[in-house]
């Protein structure tokens, strides 16, 4: 079976849903200056259809190896899940260019809205075991959390600080086509 | 609304408790200040008497887990956290995902005999505070020569106690609606 296709330049036709168990999103940040430091958001949504891709992911669902730390990324000092319990991305433009694709979209975080540019890739449709369609989308961008308010940080005695202000959001998603009604 | 004051220091001249009657009398309509009297109480924090917590800590839980916000007004120790604030702060911490003092509006002032206030004391408050999940407001109020302005405390010094009585009630009434 071939799927070698035309040199697209839009998005598959379609309505397109995620598949959770099959996708992951999350973010990477470098700390102590020196290593890469990750964690995952486990619950989400994302859509993606003819008016483009948008997203939400609930801020509780913040995932990292220590609980304390998990605590803290919810409180005011970084996510303020209470009061902002979603992260929400909304594409305004989607350039495709064969598998790769390019968002100039909106990002709210901690309920500041931001421009940000997402790059990634495109890859299928296939045709799973049941006749469903599935895509593989991938995006990524990096933001400087202190523009969204996530300020906080602690200072290094050997200069610098704990956690670097450049995060990486990175979604890796499957995405089957919803049937017509 | 109620406002819970905690005071860092034991004794009974101090200048912090001084400070919080005088913020008591700052309060705009309707908010109550209820000063937590129980420091002195609070064993030193140990992981193995925390099931079931000591009789002194879950009263502070509870006067914490009641209160709308918190008021914590502290000396400075050797440049830091007088260490029976330090650790009431780490009984309340307790358990860390659901503790009283998460989301709650906390304001942090101070007084000080020296010139600067107990500026350092309260820092490392809002640190603690704000790595325990505390709506820690965006206010500093350190009393320098505390001895000579609380003797006779000037308008300057009752209007910023005020304004930041009002951030953390303004704060608080925000917190309510998100609620």
């Amino acid at each position: 079976m071939s799927i070698l296709q035309e040199q697209r330049t839009t998005l598959p036709t379609g309505t397109w849903k995620v598949d959770p168990v099959h996708s992951s999103v999350g973010f990477s940040v470098k700390h102590m200056v020196v290593a890469t430091f990750r964690g995952t958001f486990g619950s989400f949504d994302v859509d993606l259809g003819q008016n483009g891709i948008a997203g939400t992911v609930d801020v509780a669902s913040v995932s990292v190896q220590e609980p304390n730390l998990n605590g803290h990324l919810l409180a005011p000092d970084f996510f303020d899940a209470e009061r902002h319990p979603q992260l929400s991305f909304r594409s305004e433009t989607v350039r495709v260019d064969g598998d790769a694709v390019e968002i100039d979209g909106v990002l709210t975080v901690k309920g500041v809205t931001k421009p940000v540019v997402i790059s990634g890739a495109i890859s299928g449709p296939v045709e799973d075991f049941n006749g469903a369609h599935r895509l593989g989308v991938e995006l990524e961008t990096t933001i400087d959390r202190t523009a969204f308010g996530l300020d906080w940080n602690a200072p290094l005695p050997s200069g610098g600080f704990a956690v670097g202000n450049d995060v990486t959001l990175r979604a890796e998603l499957e995405l089957i086509r919803e049937t017509e009604a | 609304m109620v406002i819970l004051g905690i005071a860092g220091s034991l004794r009974s001249g101090s200048h912090n408790r001084e400070l919080l009657r005088l913020a008591a009398s700052t309060l705009p309509d309707g908010v109550e200040l209820e000063t937590w009297e129980g420091l002195r109480a609070i064993p030193p924090f140990d992981e193995d008497d925390e099931d079931p917590a000591p009789l002194p800590v879950a009263a502070l839980r509870a006067a914490v887990g009641s209160a709308n916000a918190v008021l914590i007004v502290t000396p400075e120790y050797n440049g830091s956290i007088p260490g029976a604030l330090k650790n009431a702060l780490d009984w309340a911490s307790r358990p860390g995902a659901t503790n009283v003092f998460r989301g709650k509006p906390v304001a942090v002032i101070g007084a000080s005999l020296g010139s600067f206030g107990g500026v350092w004391a309260q820092a490392e408050t809002r640190k603690v505070l704000g790595l325990m999940g505390a709506r820690v407001i965006d206010a500093e109020l350190s009393v320098g020569r505390a001895q000579d302005r609380l003797a006779e405390p000037d308008e300057e010094l009752l209007g910023r106690l005020r304004e930041t009585v009002a951030q953390l009630v303004e704060e608080t009434q925000l917190q309510s609606r998100a609620a």
